[in-house]
C-alpha cells in the first residue's frame, strides 16, 4: 500500500462501495431504471477497483503519460459526467415530444367529448333517430 | 380563386387572450362567415377558451403550454384529420385583418404557403432595435435560401395548402421561433413554394403582448441559432 495513509485508503473504498449502495437500491426499489442506472453503475465500480487496487490506476496513468494519477481520476469522472448528462438532455427531448403528442391527443377528444356531449341524439336518447346525422365535425 | 372560403380552416394559436379573441373570432366570422374557426388555447390560464367558443369558434384546448409551434402542429393535424384542403393561420389578438384571408389563399394556385408579410410596403406597423435588425436579417438569409423574395420571415399570419398541411402535420418545430425560421426551412426543404402577400398590421386590440424589451433582446441571438441550425439540420426525408 505503497505510502498511501490507511485512512485515504479506507475512505475511498467507502466513498465507492456508497456510490454503488446508493444506485443499486434505488434499482431494487425501481425508483431508478437500468438504461439510467448504467452511467451511475460504471463509475461506482471504476471508483471501486481505484479505491481497493490503486495501483491499477497508477499504472494506467503511467502508461497514458499521465503524470498524476488523480488526474485521471478527474478526467474520466468528467468523461462519464459529461456523456450521463448529454443523454439525459436527449431523453428530455424525447420526453418533450411525447408529451407533446400526447398533449394534442388530449386536446381532440377533450373536443370530441365536449361536442358529443352537446350533440342533441346524446342528451336526449329517445330522439337518436330524429338528429343523428349531426355527428361529423 | 382556387378554393372556396368554406374549405378553409382558420387556426388562431391563443394564449391568455380572453381580453380580445372573443372580438377577434366575431370579427373573422363576420368578414369570413363560411370559413371555419378554430382557436387552439394553449395552455391559458384565463377563459380565452370559453370566450371564443362563446364568440362561435372550435376550440382545442391544450392541457399545457407548448409554444405557437406546438399549437400549430395541432392545428395542421386538425385540418387534415378533417379534410381541410386551405389552413389559414391568424392572430387571435386581432392584428392581421381577416379581409386579408380571400387574397392570401387566391395565391395558393400558385403557391404552397403564402405569407401575410408586414414590412412590404403596405401598413405601418414598426418593430424597433435588436428586433428589427434580426427580422431583417433573417429575411434577407431565407429569401437567398428560399429563392423567393420574403420581406416578413417571423409573420404569424400565413395560408397554406394541402400539401403544405400533410408536410407539417409531421414535422413542426415547437421551439421559439421554429413556427415561423425552421417552418420556413423545412417548407423549402420539402418542396414547398413559398409567396407573400403585402398587409397591414393592426395594433394589438388588448390583453398583454408576449414580446417584451428582454425578450427583444434575446430574440436576436435565438433567432440566429434557430435559423443556423435549421440550415445545417440533415433534411428530413420529403419524397412526397
Ligand atoms: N399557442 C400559443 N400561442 C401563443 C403563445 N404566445 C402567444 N401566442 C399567440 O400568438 C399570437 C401572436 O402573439 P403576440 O404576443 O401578439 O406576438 P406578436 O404579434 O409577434 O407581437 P406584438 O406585435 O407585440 O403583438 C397571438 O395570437 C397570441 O395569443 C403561446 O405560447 N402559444
Ligand atoms: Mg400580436
Amino acid at each position: 500500500m505503497n505510502g498511501m495513509p490507511l485512512i485515504s485508503y479506507i475512505f475511498s473504498i467507502a466513498a465507492a462501495v456508497l456510490v454503488l449502495a446508493v444506485v443499486l437500491t434505488l434499482l431494487l426499489k425501481k425508483r431508478l431504471r437500468e438504461r439510467h442506472a448504467l452511467w451511475w453503475l460504471i463509475i461506482g465500480v471504476l471508483a471501486l477497483i481505484a479505491a481497493i487496487f490503486p495501483r491499477v490506476l497508477e499504472n494506467t496513468a503511467q502508461m497514458l503519460g499521465i503524470l498524476l494519477p488523480i488526474s485521471l481520476v478527474f478526467f474520466v469522472g468528467i468523461i462519464v459526467l459529461f456523456i450521463a448528462s448529454v443523454q439525459h438532455s436527449a431523453e428530455l427531448t424525447d420526453l418533450e415530444e411525447k408529451a407533446r403528442t400526447l398533449a394534442e391527443q388530449h386536446a381532440l377528444l377533450e373536443k370530441r367529448l365536449r361536442d358529443l356531449e352537446h350533440a342533441p341524439f346524446y342528451k336526449d336518447e329517445d330522439d337518436a333517430g330524429a338528429s343523428s346525422d349531426d355527428c361529423d365535425q | 380563386m382556387p378554393y372556396s372560403l368554406d374549405q378553409v380552416l382558420i387556426v388562431m394559436p391563443a394564449k391568455n387572450e380572453e381580453a380580445v379573441v372573443g372580438n377577434t373570432v366575431a370579427e373573422v366570422k363576420n368578414v369570413l362567415p363560411e370559413a371555419t374557426v378554430l382557436v387552439i388555447s394553449d395552455g391559458s390560464t384565463d377563459r380565452t377558451a370559453e370566450r371564443a367558443r362563446t364568440a362561435g369558434a372550435d376550440v382545442l384546448e391544450l392541457p399545457i403550454n407548448l409554444g405557437v409551434g406546438g399549437a400549430m402542429r395541432l392545428g395542421f393535424r386538425y385540418a387534415h384529420l378533417h379534410g381541410f384542403p386551405v389552413m389559414v393561420q391568424l392572430d387571435s389578438d386581432g392584428q392581421h385583418n381577416p379581409a386579408n384571408v380571400p387574397g392570401l389563399v387566391n395565391l395558393l394556385d400558385a403557391a404552397n404557403v403564402a405569407i401575410g408579410a408586414r414590412f412590404a410596403g403596405v401598413g405601418e406597423y414598426k418593430v424597433r432595435g435588436p428586433r428589427m435588425w434580426a427580422m431583417r436579417a433573417l429575411s434577407t438569409t431565407l429569401s437567398l435560401a428560399t429563392g423567393t423574395r420574403l420581406t416578413d420571415t417571423t409573420s404569424g399570419f400565413k395560408a397554406h395548402d394541402s400539401t403544405a398541411i400533410s408536410l407539417y402535420k409531421d414535422d413542426f418545430p415547437a421551439e421559439y421561433l421554429g413556427d415561423t425560421i425552421e417552418a420556413l426551412v423545412i417548407g423549402h426543404r420539402g418542396g414547398l413554394k413559398f409567396t407573400q402577400l403585402a398587409v397591414e398590421m393592426r395594433e394589438r386590440a388588448g390583453g398583454v403582448p408576449s414580446q417584451n424589451a428582454w425578450k427583444s433582446t434575446k430574440y436576436l441571438g435565438r433567432a440566429f441559432a434557430a435559423l443556423g441550425l435549421a440550415l445545417i439540420r440533415p433534411g428530413a426525408k420529403n419524397s412526397r
